[in-house]
């Protein structure tokens, strides 16, 4: 008979002992579909998980996928402790790259070393400014941050896409949907000799450790901590749901956009109609992949990061389509899911008698 | 008033909200049992390819719909195992659904991208689809049309008027007084994600078989995160949802005919109108002061027998 009873206490190698067994599960499931398709699982894993790293170039490609998906998982990280389920991070960042592409384009014939620090800031409150939309709503309405920060992400596509069909086309562009290039001024510099790796990455692992600290040290973070533990204890204390709302959705929509106008000057370079391979949601992944610790989210982004090289390989070496990433990353969620029973609560076997 | 085009747009204003009327009953159901399910989008998607493959393959209409609903409650009873067995948080489970589904549906419908399925024939209900004007508006549709309002009236019946409805609003209400009358909390609510992985399946079938007979990745665009917010929308009420899922319709086909009726504005602007719409239904409701209007109060927390 196989009985589950709470754990009295919890130590921080429940975490990670869950967290690996979800890797095991993720890998064996992997696998058994790649043995499915006809492919030698063995030889294919290590074609699309392995060989894509063995290049300065692929390592490069690796931290750019991975700036964005730690910049908002370690915010995610933050409001999901707090209990606030800010599901539009994808819409924040495209808000970003929107705003901060929009003063790039301004200054399209302006250089100076002041331009960047604009940029990015016209980003961080375009997402800023989008987070704040569900916060308002929730704060003053009690209308439901999940369904209303997810529909601003269609609205904030769409509205990307209006813009670049329209105000900001390239002007000598042969109506291509494509903005101006961005100048060098309002481009990020990159960090390696090849590929796509920018100074974003510093900025990400920057805030990792800024979150840590606010997550560990600050007040703010326990009171966000306690709000999402227990909203009762949370009132008792005296603490105020509307600011922790506000915080949560605040920090989440700042950092997305912060992430979408890096993502805009170091990577692509100018605005276009798609500038994110749905970063804002796989982010949830990794967020919940580092259970919610900011500093565990660099290598839960670098993991997942991975996922996305892997499904480009898996595209090129193996012919299977590059929506093999999401049912990966989906399947990585589902045990991560699964395997936090396995922190909380621990299985005892034993025979009936 | 050109009451032949009046009557084309009613037509296609049930065409298109009918994908929201069974998704959004789907979602119902389970809410009405304390499930908050966000995965509802990736099981329309799922159903959406399941009804479009087995479509392409030759089958009958009737094969295509149980197709769906079956792929549906497969994906369903995943969302289920991992909610009610291993008490996962449902929120980030129904995320991994959707996600999941998504990028099922996509890996395995790169094949079919391309095809079209057969058209489905309509049935003229006899006499009333003869009436002027309202005959082909309302009385000469598809049978999932049909079928999505019979299934309302029946998840009406069985909510208010069947004992077995009674016990899944209990255990929605409050589990723990419900598991002290020895009802059996997680069977209800097992049998609750079952059927509703099921009509958000046959809700993103109507999709491909019907809407637009071809398979594309992703093509849900969100109906199953506004059959959500419908079920908000509707407070928990199955006649409810087909009034909001039609409400909903409309705006989307306003945005079809103002292109048409040379509405001179970028499309994308009146592509943003059922999401903003929902955003303001969003509004309306939470801001209501009624207690017969409120969630259900188990919705969304987890169950466990306690010792």
């Amino acid at each position: 008979m196989i009985m589950i009873e709470a754990r009295a206490v919890i130590r921080w190698y429940h975490e990670w002992i869950a967290v690996f067994i979800a890797l095991l599960l993720t890998a064996v499931t992997v696998s058994v579909l790649l043995s499915s398709l006809g492919l030698d699982p063995i030889s294919s894993l290590q074609r699309i998980f392995i060989r894509p790293l063995n290049s300065v170039y692929g390592v490069s490609e690796l931290l750019a996928k991975a700036t964005p998906l730690i910049t908002i998982g370690v915010a995610l990280a933050l409001g999901f402790r707090a209990g606030i389920w800010n599901i539009g991070a994808e819409g924040q960042l495209v808000m970003g790259g929107l705003c901060g592409g929009a003063v790039a384009l301004a200054f399209w014939n302006i250089d100076g070393f002041w331009v960047m620090p604009l940029i990015l800031l016209g980003g961080t409150l375009g997402g800023l400014a989008w987070g704040a939309i569900p916060a308002f709503l929730k704060v003053r309405f009690n209308a439901n941050e999940i369904l209303v920060s997810l529909m601003l992400t269609y609205v904030a596509i769409l509205l990307l896409s209006v813009m670049v069909h329209g105000p900001l086309r390239d002007p000598t562009g042969f109506n291509f949907p494509e903005s101006r290039l961005f100048h060098d001024d309002a481009t990020l510099p990159k960090l390696f000799p090849a590929g796509r790796g920018h100074l974003g990455f510093v900025f990400a692992l920057i805030f990792a450790v800024l979150g840590t600290w606010v997550v560990k040290r600050w007040h703010l973070g326990f009171e966000m901590r306690v709000t999402g533990l227990s909203t009762t204890a949370a009132k008792f204390a005296g603490y105020n749901r509307d600011r922790t709302v506000w915080m949560a959705l605040l920090i989440g929509g700042g950092m997305s956009g912060f992430a979408g106008v890096v993502e805009v000057t170091g990577n692509i370079g100018q605005l276009v109609p798609n500038i994110s391979p749905s970063y804002g949601f796989t982010a949830i992944i990794v967020a919940f992949l580092a259970r919610l610790h900011p500093l565990a989210v660099i290598p839960a982004g670098l993991l997942v990061a991975l996922s996305y090289l892997a499904g480009e390989a898996a595209q090129l070496s193996l012919g299977i389509p590059a929506a093999s990433t999401q049912v990966f990353q989906g399947l990585l969620l589902f045990f991560l899911l699964g395997a936090s029973l396995l922190v909380n609560y621990r299985i005892r076997f034993w025979r009936v008698a | 008033m050109d009451y032949g085009l009046l009557s084309s747009i009613i037509h296609s204003i049930l065409v298109a909200s009918t994908p929201l009327v069974f998704a959004g009953l789907g979602a119902l159901i389970q809410e009405r049992a304390g499930v908050l399910n966000l995965g509802i989008e990736g099981l329309m998607i799922v159903g959406a390819l399941a009804g479009f493959a087995t479509a392409v393959a030759g089958s009958p209409l009737l094969v295509s719909i149980f197709a769906a609903a079956l792929a549906g409650a497969m994906l369903a009873s995943v969302f289920a195992l991992l909610v009610l067995k291993l008490y996962a948080n449902p929120v980030a489970t129904g995320l991994a659904l959707t996600l999941f589904g998504l990028g099922l549906a996509a890996l395995a419908g790169s094949q079919y991208v391309g095809q079209a399925a057969p058209q489905v024939a309509a049935w003229n209900l006899p006499f009333l689809s003869q009436i002027p004007v309202v005959g082909p508006a309302l009385f000469s549709h598809d049978p999932l049309v049909y079928l999505s309002i019979f299934t309302a009236f029946v998840i009406w019946w069985f909510l208010t008027k069947s004992r077995s409805g009674l016990i899944l609003r209990a255990v929605g209400e409050n589990h723990t007084s419900a598991h002290a009358l020895g009802f059996s909390v997680r069977g209800v609510r097992f049998l609750a994600i079952i059927c509703g992985g099921a009509l958000a399946g046959i809700g993103g079938s109507y999709l491909t078989l019907v809407q637009t007979p071809l398979f594309v990745e992703g093509m849900t665009a969100g109906r199953g995160w506004i059959a959500l917010a419908l079920v908000v929308f509707a407070s928990w009420r199955p006649f409810r949802v087909i009034a909001g899922a039609y409400l909903f319709g409309s705006v989307s086909i306003i945005q079809l005919h103002g292109q048409a009726l040379g509405v001179s504005i970028a499309s994308q602007w009146l592509s943003m109108l059922p999401y903003i719409v929902t955003i303001g239904a969003l509004v309306i409701i939470a801001g209501r002061n009624d207690l017969t209007q409120k969630p259900p109060g188990a919705l969304g927390s987890i169950f466990r027998e306690s010792k």
